[in-house]
């Protein structure tokens, strides 16, 4: 286990070294910020001042090393456009982002995989087809159209919810959070089901799927023959053994959710942190955006180590790493 | 029946009026959001704008950007390179300190010296060499030369508190400890992304504002931002899209305000270079740039619809064109008029120029600056394709496409441009004077056009403190670089305000979105 563990932190140092050079190399090569964020009437004078006073005027690799040794320190720089440090700017957007993906999966896993297995155990009647047409829907429509299609339908002609913002917040562990209030959720709700209604039906395919092929094993029939009731059966024995790819891709999901909700945060004009890096990327906001990659990759990197521990708790027969 | 309906919607009307006579709070969904809340951080709209909020000017600029009285009552020359500004009287800061010369001193001194601005106020205030305190109402600046732009310069930044700013960050400005102004509301909270929320200031100067709270909210996706008006969470936007207005302005309860803008779009032709990068014959071997004569740029101008580009893709949204600043603005000529839509002619010039078979080009432009930008360039390919220029079209992301414009990498390119100062020689001096890199000339002029008349009339102009000498001289330097085809204008932009039934907006020509202009019915 401790093994694994160093080996896997040593191979996450390397890809976010890796990935720091690629991403800076490729900013740096797109064009220079400076272009775009100085007003157009600007002397060449006082171009010169601004390239200098942003580090601009060095050269590549000088830039590079200078972003290194800050990023040793736990500082990635000071944004171009705000003139604060990068990881400040990151971490102010962070709770609000995964509030919610953290809600989105929530509706996920509590929605898709109870939806998916009872159209799994009811796939021949009307019940189990008509959570199948869901499924296909919340596949196959796009994330901008249903969430603009959720605001026109429920704020602008039912009126009941917002139709964006996030609305008051609360202190809930040093953090912001509008969970708690009923206000702050109805500001929550539309995103969230915008948000979770992609990852509701893949979760109710992998369920469905995994329902259907376990029903056929050896290990129902011989539960079924010793008597078990059908509950326990689905409810412990098949639900235990579908949980598996279940997870691991909800796992996967679940970096997605947070590192790219920014279809959503837009149109819900939902104050996170995808909203902030598509903003970055607008002006080539250096120091932004290779944090915010950072910080994605570190987040990738965790989710697929816990996935990996959930694995062997959940099927003692998987061993962490290759311990022979 | 009928009886019924006309009561009711009678009733309805009260009931909203009503509404918004007692509302303390008022809710703007704005497109863009500040950088920063340090006026004197970054030199662009957002910011601009927000800052005008908190803090005044001098000199502030009317709707039509017309030079008013702002924390100044009145500024004359007193010599040649001397102007003096007479501070307003009995003004106090958000903090209950009293305004006098020392801020204005200060913040002179401040704006050079703000740190990491990706772009400064600098230009306002380099050309001065001494701030004089003549009593604590009476400041005085002198320069070197005699410097006629100087009460612009003072109509574009803002006036900060020595008391609450000496010392302080930016960071401070963000937090509000140092968002101290004159202004008509208070800063009272920012959470980015979100909201900026802005309490009264009930000692303003100008007089008590009608609502005692603004949220600002930014909402930049524009269907976004329609269905937060349409859905009633915000009571007033600012750039509704062209292509929503037609609905609105059928949508009960929302009214329109429109008012055309200083945002030229128009083009720069590389005309100073005998090799220009993106130009072929039409077999595709490298010529001679054909733009260095003046009959094809006449004739790119002249195959251009300007009419058709204002009605087709803008919705009617915009107007065409003649020079760099809509008529009636200081320093705008009165016998320049939109080129008219001439294929024929353009074909004679093209032949005249040696180029009866025209040539092969590709125009770049911007997908995501301006309005329609992309559409915009497509249309006028197609046009400049119909006179025998074959034109390739180009389009990217503004990240990507300013880097390349400004190093030269184009032959002709679409861009837009909004005079701040609301007076043409900003624009000639950036668009048209030639590139002087010692002078500070020509900074955005992408297409290098070189002419001696137009900076010599521009220069001799930016040393005369006549008012009227002035302007002429503006004018005989914009009729000579427009006749020569320095740039090719398109259009001027059209801005379009929506609120809530019952809300009264004054439409501005910078486009900002401001207090001042709002007012209940």
């Amino acid at each position: 286990m401790l093994a694994f563990l160093i080996r896997r932190i040593t191979q996450s140092a390397v890809v976010l070294l890796v990935m720091s050079v690629l991403v800076f190399v490729g900013v740096f090569y797109i064009g220079n910020p400076i272009d775009i964020l100085i007003a157009p009437d600007a002397s060449p004078a006082e171009y010169a001042r601004a390239v200098r006073d942003l580090g601009l005027d060095k050269p590549l690799w000088e830039q590079y090393f200078i972003f290194l040794k800050g990023a040793l320190h736990g500082n990635f720089g000071n944004s171009f456009v705000y003139n604060e440090p990068a990881l400040k700017i990151i971490l102010n957007r962070l709770p609000a982002t995964l509030e919610l993906a953290f809600t989105a999966m929530f509706m996920a896993v509590f929605l898709g995989i109870p939806l998916g297995m009872v159209a799994g155990i009811q796939h021949d009647n009307w019940i189990g087809r008509n959570i199948m047409r869901f499924s296909i829907l919340g596949f196959s429509l796009p994330t901008f159209w249903v969430g603009l299609m959720m605001i026109i339908v429920f704020s602008v002609h039912l009126g009941w919810l917002p139709s964006g913002g996030r609305g008051p917040t609360t202190e809930f562990l040093g953090m912001q959070v509008s969970f708690l209030s009923w206000k702050g959720l109805t500001y929550l709700i539309l995103p969230a089901t915008n948000l979770a209604l992609f990852k509701t039906s893949l979760a109710i395919r992998l369920s469905r799927a995994g329902v259907q092929e376990n029903l056929q094993m050896d290990y129902v029939k011989f539960a079924r023959a010793k008597g078990l009731s059908n509950t326990r059966i689905i409810g412990l024995h098949v639900m235990k053994n579908i949980m598996i790819p279940v997870i691991t891709v909800l796992g996967m999901e679940l970096g997605n959710l947070i590192a790219f909700a920014v279809v959503t945060e837009t149109i819900f004009a939902w104050p996170g942190m995808g909203k902030l890096v598509i903003d970055s990327i607008g002006v080539l906001d250096r120091p932004i955006i290779v944090a915010y990659l950072l910080i994605t990759v570190t987040m990738f990197i965790i989710i697929n180590l816990i996935v990996d521990v959930l694995y062997s708790i959940l099927d003692p027969r998987v061993r962490l790493g290759d311990e022979r | 029946m009928r009886k019924l309906l006309i009561s009711f919607v009678v009733l309805m009307s009260l009931v909203l009026g009503a509404s918004f006579a007692m509302a303390k709070d008022l809710t703007l969904g704005l497109k863009g959001e500040p950088t920063s809340l340090d006026p004197h951080f970054h030199n662009i709209t957002s910011n601009n704008q927000m800052a005008i909020y908190v803090f005044d000017k001098l000199i502030r600029q009317d709707e039509r950007q017309k030079m008013q009285p702002g924390l100044a009552v009145s500024w004359k020359p007193v010599a040649d390179t001397v102007w003096e500004f007479k501070l307003r009287e009995g003004v106090k800061f958000h903090d209950g300190s009293p305004f006098t010369a020392e801020d204005v001193k200060y913040t002179i001194e401040r704006i050079p010296t703000v740190p990491n601005s990706p772009s400064s106020f600098s230009f306002a205030v380099s050309a001065i060499t001494e701030v004089e305190i003549v009593d604590p109402l009476t400041v005085r600046v002198h320069t070197e030369k005699p410097s006629p732009l100087m009460p612009r310069n003072f109509a574009a930044f803002n006036i900060v508190s020595k008391k609450a700013a000496e010392g302080k960050t930016t960071e401070d400005f963000n937090s509000g400890a140092a968002a101290i102004g004159t202004g008509p509301y208070k800063l009272a909270e920012w959470a980015r992304g979100d909201k900026i929320v802005y309490e009264r200031n009930d000692e303003y100067w100008g007089g008590k504002m009608p609502f005692e709270r603004i949220i600002v909210r930014p909402i930049t996706n524009d269907g976004t931002r329609v269905a937060a008006l349409k859905s009633g969470d915000v009571d007033l936007i600012n750039f509704v899209p062209p292509a929503d207005v037609k609905h609105l302005e059928k949508t009960a309860g929302v009214e329109l305000f429109k008012s055309p803008s200083t945002r030229l779009i128009y083009l720069h032709l590389d005309s100073n270079r005998e090799d220009t990068p993106m130009v072929t014959d039409n077999a595709g071997n490298k010529i001679k740039n054909p733009m260095l004569d003046v009959r094809v740029r006449k004739a790119i101008s002249k195959a251009i619809n300007r009419p058709a580009i204002v009605a087709r893709i803008m919705e009617g949204l915009a107007v065409p064109a003649s020079q760099m600043v809509p008529d009636g603005y200081e320093g705008t000529s009165t016998k320049l008029k939109p080129e008219a839509y001439d294929p024929k002619g353009a074909k004679a010039l093209l032949a005249e120029a040696g180029y009866p078979e025209g040539f092969k080009i590709t125009i770049h432009g911007p997908n995501d600056r301006y309005v329609n930008d992309g559409d915009i360039t497509q249309a006028i390919a197609q046009m400049l394709t119909k006179i025998g220029i074959r034109t390739e079209v180009n389009t990217m992301p503004k990240a990507v496409y300013f880097g390349k414009a400004s190093a030269l990498e184009f032959s002709l390119m679409l861009v837009g441009w909004a005079t701040d100062t609301g007076e043409q020689s900003n624009c000639i001096a950036s668009l048209l004077h030639t590139y002087d890199k010692e002078k500070g000339f020509g900074a955005s002029n992408r297409g290098r056009f070189s002419n001696p008349i137009v900076d010599q009339k521009l220069e001799e102009a930016l040393v005369t403190v006549d008012p009227e000498k002035h302007n002429q001289l503006i004018i005989e330097s914009t009729e000579e670089g427009i006749g020569q085809v320095g740039i090719v204008p398109i259009h001027y932009q059209v801005n379009v305000w929506a609120a809530k039934k019952g809300l009264d907006y004054n439409g501005r020509t910078d486009g900002y979105t401001l207090p001042r202009e709002i007012s209940v019915k």
